[in-house]
């Protein structure tokens, strides 16, 4: 009923048909100025970046930052030490989850955000509910913008993806920032690079 | 009629002026945020002329819009629903929760559900809302409505809210820091996460070409909700379509740069399918839409974003607060929109402004707001709902801008009464002078100046 009664007033009131504008592309410069870019920014949102040459690297952080018996989750098959889950638990399951540490596809250097999709989640709630968030970036895999970004995704197929720029946060009392609103408290990017 | 409600309802906020004031710079604190996110990105102008080029697009071709996107979202596993108002809007949900034994949700920021009242309406219905976002929550514990769209307790001081959380979230006596209460606000709210069955989203973007819909938060809070229910209902506002993916760059790029001055929002979630063992709804509502789309002068309004920037730089807007406009979207644009949902109710709005402009030189989709609110004052005073005093202004306005030698007259009048008789211009009767000086008036008028010195 209704459906058809809006799209008669729609089709009834639209105006004549415009183009679509061209689309947008802007010179990018150097990796290393991207990357440079890419670090500066996700500092700037409250995030820190941590180089790394292997994943294996990341096992150390772990052990210098987390106890034996905090919960650290990951799907990374090259972290060997840490709980792996099989994906079919409830979301609700995650809870308690003090650190989790994602592969992901690509980070934009003007915003810091990293995207990432449901396959390299095992959970979609989990970057959300972990207290602490960790992912690891490529260096050759960080582009300028977010045009570039879209050219990326365009072609992807996901049930669910997004784009994650530094911790939770929240301004909402008196505009002073808060980190850790009701997603992660911190944010860790193991840049990897070769 | 009830076309006085902007001027009495700022009176109200204007009796603190040190809260006027503190409301005012803060909101100019976070338009500065805003200039220096803009000037930061040498192809800003590029950006906006491109978005409003995709908005004008988007207008022009809903109707293939919005069937390609619900045959997409359909394939994708989405149940979509229509609402042609906010009564059929609310039905759908209450009964998409009823049919599941749901007495409790979550709600996530949506301003489509303040238009259309949801949460009183799912409450007298038996349904527990809670609002998630942290601002909102504030506002939900204080029952009062948003008074910004991105920013919805902006009007409160960190001691009211420190109060909100002793009475209702048991924080100490006393407490205000920013910090604890935001804490305390988390381990409340998971719980919530974590025993609602139903999460309700608003959308920032929907696409046609791929029937997906992306939610923009800061805190987490939409996907934390939507991620751990059983059902995830979407609301959206027809007009909220883009046609394709690659589009979101140029909007997500505007968007929070815009809003607060950030780079894009900590989480831009693109919500595809639903997760196995999901039931993923989005309801397309009109409720109005349809009829601003068909009122060329006014359906620029439909390309709104909801950044807020309007709001923040509004001088009008920054001391007399989102409430005095007695509408859920408040500010330059709420004051475009809402006559076109009630002309009598909302006749005060677009009087609210000073056409300044402002509004129009931040907008990122570079709607014409302050040539609309002109517009609507003389479709409102056409249609004779304003109030005496103010249309016999209007008409003496008319009468003396209409004749070049009865504008310079009136010119001379005034000037001459500013300096000999100040009185009869500074004093209550003037409604001009209320909260204002009256500038010191001009010697001669520019066009006796140009002719003595050109
Ligand atoms: S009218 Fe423009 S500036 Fe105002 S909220 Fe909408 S998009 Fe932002």
């Amino acid at each position: 009923m209704s459906r058809a009664q809006i799209l008669a007033a729609v089709l009834n009131n639209q105006p004549l048909e415009t183009l679509l504008p061209a689309d947008l592309e802007f010179d990018s410069p150097s990796k290393d100025l991207v990357i440079e870019k890419f670090v500066e920014t996700i500092t700037m949102i409250g995030g820190q970046v941590i180089k790394i040459k292997s994943l294996q690297d990341i096992e150390n952080y772990i052990s210098e930052n987390y106890l034996p018996e905090n919960r650290i989750l990951s799907q990374l098959t090259e972290l060997t030490n840490y709980y792996k889950f099989s994906g079919d638990e409830s979301p609700h399951e995650l809870e308690n989850t003090d650190f989790a540490v994602f592969n992901t596809h690509f980070a934009v250097a003007e915003n810091g955000a990293v995207w990432i999709t449901e396959d390299q989640m095992g959970h979609r709630v989990l970057p959300f509910i972990t207290q602490h968030l960790a992912m690891v970036v490529k260096a050759e895999n960080i582009v300028a913008n977010m045009h570039q970004a879209y050219k990326i995704i365009e072609n992807q197929d996901y049930g669910f993806g997004t784009f994650i720029a530094g911790p939770s946060k929240t301004a909402d009392i008196e505009q002073s920032l808060v980190l850790g609103a009701h997603g992660a408290r911190s944010m860790t990017i193991f840049l990897l690079e070769n | 009629m009830n076309s006085i409600k902007h001027p009495e309802l700022s009176t109200i906020f204007n009796e603190d002026e040190e809260r006027v004031n503190w409301h005012d710079d803060t909101l100019w604190w976070i338009r500065a945020k805003r200039d220096k996110a803009a000037h930061g990105i040498s192809e800003w102008e590029i950006l906006r002329e491109t978005a409003s080029q995709i908005k004008d697009n988007v207008l022009s071709n809903l109707h293939q819009y919005l069937i390609d996107f619900e045959a997409k979202a359909q394939a994708n596993g989405i149940v979509v629903h229509w609402a042609a108002n906010a009564e059929e809007h609310n039905k759908i949900v209450l009964s998409l929760l009823q049919k599941k034994d749901i007495h409790q949700m979550v709600k996530s920021k949506s301003m489509l559900t303040e238009e259309c009242h949801l949460n009183e309406y799912l409450e007298k219905n038996g349904i527990d809302v809670i609002d998630s976002d942290l601002g909102e929550r504030i506002v939900q514990l204080a029952k009062e409505p948003p008074s910004h769209i991105v920013l919805p307790c902006i009007h409160k001081k960190k001691e009211e809210i420190g109060q909100l959380f002793h009475e209702h979230l048991g924080t100490e006596f006393g407490i205000s820091d920013p910090q604890i209460l935001t804490e305390t606000a988390r381990l409340h709210l998971r719980e919530t996460f974590l025993t609602r069955r139903s999460a309700l989203t608003g959308v920032n973007f929907a696409i046609a070409e791929t029937g997906e819909f992306v939610v923009c938060t800061n805190e987490g809070n939409a996907d934390m909700g939507a991620h751990l229910a059983d059902i995830h209902i979407a609301s959206m506002g027809i007009e909220k379509l883009i046609p394709k993916k690659k589009h979101l760059s140029v909007f997500l790029r505007l968007l929070t740069r815009s809003a607060t001055g950030q780079p894009i929002t900590t989480y831009s979630s693109h919500f595809k399918k639903p997760r196995k063992g999901q039931e993923m709804h989005i309801i397309l509502v009109d409720n109005g839409r349809t009829v601003q789309l068909g009122r060329a002068d006014f359906r620029n309004s439909l390309k709104c974003i909801r950044c807020g920037a309007c709001m923040n730089t509004c001088p009008v807007y920054r001391r007399s607060g989102g409430h005095s406009y007695h509408n859920a979207i408040a500010g330059p644009i709420g004051a475009i929109l809402a006559p076109n949902l009630d002309m009598k109710e909302y006749a005060d709005l677009p009087f609210a402004s000073t056409l300044c402009g402002s509004c129009t030189n931040v907008c990122p989709v570079k709607i014409d707001i302050h040539d609309q609110l002109y517009k609507w004052r003389q479709v409102i005073v056409k249609e004779g709902n304003t109030t005496a005093a103010k249309t016999m202004a209007m008409k003496v306005m008319d009468f003396t801008l209409s004749s070049p030698t009865r504008y310079k007259l009136a010119g001379k009048i005034g000037r001459w009464t500013i300096k000999h008789a100040p009185f009869t211009v500074n004093n209550k009767l003037n409604l001009w002078f209320k909260n204002r000086e009256m500038p010191e008036a001009p010697k001669e008028s520019f066009s006796e100046w140009f002719k003595k010195n050109k």
